[in-house]
């Protein structure tokens, strides 16, 4: 399995290296910071995502095994679905 | 150890080393305060900056390595292997030498912290990456006084340029801490106090006298008081 | 174990004159009166402590009544686990901080049933093999700190380990788990990133078990009577009870005792609630409900779900009619922003964003965007911070959008509701903005 790209939002100062060097996985909300596609990361992007993942000044972009993945508030809230 | 160095050209390279270092050092703190302050433009990626702040560093220390190793076998400055790490020691101008050596030692550290940061953690990483603001004066130093060329237009041309780049750095950063509002409280709007919930503890509290709406087979809920007797 | 001890005198061996078991479907249980405040009046209602069995709380399906409403007995086993794999005793953390204002329901326990709350910490901490048990109480619950107190201290040589009360700065998010632990521990009282959880790791690097006063206090009586006694009452899939705090356009406004899945409508009729233009369920985390839906959502797990809600930490606060829902939840969004850790970047910038949205479309949104940016940075900071905060206040004012679709019309039609300017229902106390 491939490992799984997470930002410690705490450590995430908003520099916005990531983003920069991993267009394909990272954009930038409204206020700088990023916003990390979920899910494993594809094959061939391992070594542009290692090197994001040092480039961050912060150490805040996280590679973690699938297992072990950060888990997300919205994976612990998750609401159902809702019928209004 | 019989000295190796002879010739002129030799002893152009320690010079010429020690020089380029200085420059490089010099470019590698500012572009490190162009990044700390988060300069960028469409043009100018911050990953740009980041990744030239490095390699000037790496590249600085390289020199810095041909600067000590010919300064060592060089003949006529004297120097031993030790001086190159352990300072003040040196025959030949202990303070002016010493400075440097200081200032190695210290690049040294910066530097493989920075290549260890993954490992070693972000707050070790920073702390001593501090230091690198006591690393280039001490390096200016040694070369204003250990240096042959300051007496020499170019050189002390060369020196002057470096120290105001450097400076104009400083104070762009010292300005960027004063002007960092990032983690600052928004203004919000302060509503109005509303009333404190009121904390009254009904004292025969009961479950109202409704029926589950589910078709949970368990009995309807009473209404009744609290006491047991 | 001396005989005269008055507070031993009801400690007799199981099944020789202890006290019956009462009827599973009586109410109340929590809030069941004793004849007088002190430990012997606790022991005469509900007679000796229990030993607290897993699979007994397993078996009763209670679930956290601090508001995320995690299931207690996958929380004790993960401690147990976590302390057996890691060789690490664990703690027994209490949680009365009660962070969320419209609520009060724990200090209500606090200082009325603190020997059931203190029960539960016991049986707890012997189930698990704790040597550690704190109540964290905020620094603005005087009385119920001096409640505490004076139990723990009624208490002394009766439990194994004795409690520490601890105080807690204010402040909402000084009562996340996380932050609490961090607090324990010498830090700032501000949420970290889990994991590590405090189950695995939490005080002093030990597996910690976090849970809120109130389900504690249940703890102490499925200690007592088993599980399948506790959840003689309520529903299938929420059982049991739970306490609420009814508040706003109510004539009895306070705390009290319902069965999982009570009607809604049942219950505000009983506390004389009036004509009403919405009621807030949960927390200011939670859901609003508008008129029409009172009648016939039970307070439980699934009737909320359906609304996209939950119980959360039971607060009920009805807005009287004559209140404007988007107004109100303006405010509270305001405060909730207020209130942020200032740790994580989407929190701190986007839910200021968000309320100031909010704000202008109840003023009517003069610029024509604020609808629109609205809904845009509600999917921007949903669950990216490191505590739910920002998946709470998204939570809120996208409920309120839900519910109040006709009212929301009027403002949209670019006017100011004259409701809107009545003076506010929903509490929101100038605390402290960091709990550091």
């Amino acid at each position: 399995m491939n490992p799984r790209l997470r930002v410690d939002p705490v450590a995430c100062d908003g520099a916005g290296l990531c983003a920069e060097l991993l267009p394909e996985l990272v954009s930038l909300d409204d206020w700088g910071y990023p916003m990390v596609v979920d899910g494993e990361v594809p094959a061939h992007l391992v070594r542009p995502v290692r090197r994001a993942v040092s480039a961050c000044p912060r150490l805040a972009l996280v590679l973690r095994d699938a297992e072990s993945a950060l888990g997300t508030p919205r994976e612990a809230g998750r609401r159902h679905p809702v019928e209004r | 150890m019989t000295a190796v160095v002879e010739t002129p050209a030799d002893w152009y390279l320690l010079r010429g080393s020690g020089l380029v270092a200085l420059v490089l050092f010099s470019l590698a703190v500012a572009l490190g305060v162009v990044g700390v302050r988060r300069w960028r433009s469409v043009r100018w990626p911050r990953a740009v900056t980041a990744g030239l702040h490095r390699s000037m560093a790496l590249l600085a220390v390289c020199f810095l390595g041909l600067h000590i190793v010919t300064a060592v076998l060089d003949r006529w400055v004297g120097l031993g292997w030790v001086d190159a790490v352990v300072p003040f020691r040196s025959k030949a101008m202990p303070l002016w030498v010493g400075l440097g050596t200081v200032a190695f030692d210290l690049a040294v550290a910066v530097v493989l912290t920075s290549l260890l940061r993954r490992h070693l953690g972000y707050r070790l990483w920073r702390t001593v990456h501090w230091g690198a603001w006591l690393v280039w004066p001490l390096a200016l130093a040694h070369g204003l006084g250990s240096g042959t060329d300051t007496g020499s237009g170019w050189g002390l041309g060369v020196a002057v340029a470096c120290l105001a780049l450097v400076a104009s750095a400083a104070v762009w950063r010292v300005a960027g801490d004063r002007g960092d509002r990032r983690r600052a409280a928004p203004a919000g709007h302060a509503p109005r106090v509303g009333p404190r919930t009121a904390r009254a503890i009904i004292a025969a509290p009961t479950a109202p006298p409704v029926t589950n709406h589910t078709t949970d087979r368990r009995p309807a809920v009473g209404a009744t008081s609290g006491r047991t007797s | 174990m001396t005989i005269t001890d008055p507070r031993r005198r009801t400690a007799t061996p199981a099944g020789k004159g202890r006290t019956p078991v009462p009827a599973p479907d009586r109410l109340p249980r929590l809030l069941a009166e004793p004849t007088g405040p002190g430990l012997v009046d606790h022991l005469d209602l509900w007679g000796p402590g229990g030993r607290l069995d897993l699979d007994e709380v397993g078996r009763a399906g209670l679930r956290g009544r601090g508001g995320a409403g995690f299931p207690t007995a996958h929380k004790l086993a993960a401690v147990r686990r976590s302390a057996g794999v890691r060789g690490r005793t664990p703690v027994v953390v209490a949680n009365g901080t009660e962070g969320e204002p419209a609520s009060a329901k724990d200090a209500a326990l606090l200082e009325h049933r603190p020997h059931l709350v203190l029960d539960g910490v016991a049986a707890a901490a012997a189930a698990l093999g704790a040597d550690r048990a704190v109540l964290c109480v905020s620094d603005d619950d005087d009385r119920a700190a001096r409640s505490a107190l004076r139990a723990i201290g009624e208490r002394r040589g009766l439990d194994r380990i004795a409690v520490e009360l601890v105080r807690t700065p204010e402040g909402y998010v000084s009562g996340e788990e996380s932050a609490l632990v961090r607090w324990l521990d010498g830090g700032p009282a501000l949420p970290t990133v889990t994991p590590p959880r405090p189950s695995d790791r939490g005080v002093s690097r030990r597996p910690t078990l976090v849970e809120n006063v109130e389900t504690l206090a249940h703890l102490a009586l499925i200690a007592r009577f088993g599980g399948g006694w506790w959840r003689g009452v309520g529903t299938a899939d929420d059982p049991g009870t739970t306490l609420v705090t009814v508040s706003g356009g109510v004539e009895r406004p306070g705390v009290y005792e319902v069965a999982s899945g009570t009607d809604l409508g049942g219950l505000l009729r009983s506390v004389g609630a009036g004509p009403t233009a919405g009621v807030l369920v949960g927390g200011y985390f939670g859901t609003w409900l508008s008129p029409e839906r009172i009648d016939g959502t039970g307070l439980g797990r699934a009737p909320l779900a359906r609304l996209g809600g939950s119980p959360g930490c039971g607060v009920v606060a009805v807005l009287p009619a004559g209140s404007c829902p988007l107004a109100e939840t303006a405010r509270v969004a305001a405060w909730l922003a207020g209130q942020s850790a200032g740790q994580c970047g989407p929190c701190v910038h986007g839910l200021p964003a968000l309320a100031g949205a909010l704000g202008a479309m109840v003023d009517g949104d003069p610029d024509g965007r604020a609808e629109a940016q609205l809904h845009r940075w509600s999917a921007m900071v949903r669950g990216r911070g490191a505590c739910r905060l920002p998946d709470g206040a998204v939570g809120l004012v996208q409920s309120a959008l839900a519910a109040f679709g006709g009212h929301l019309e009027l403002h949209r039609s670019g006017r100011r509701c004259a409701e809107a300017d009545r003076p506010p229902v929903l509490p929101v106390p100038p605390r402290a903005r960091r709990a550091a």
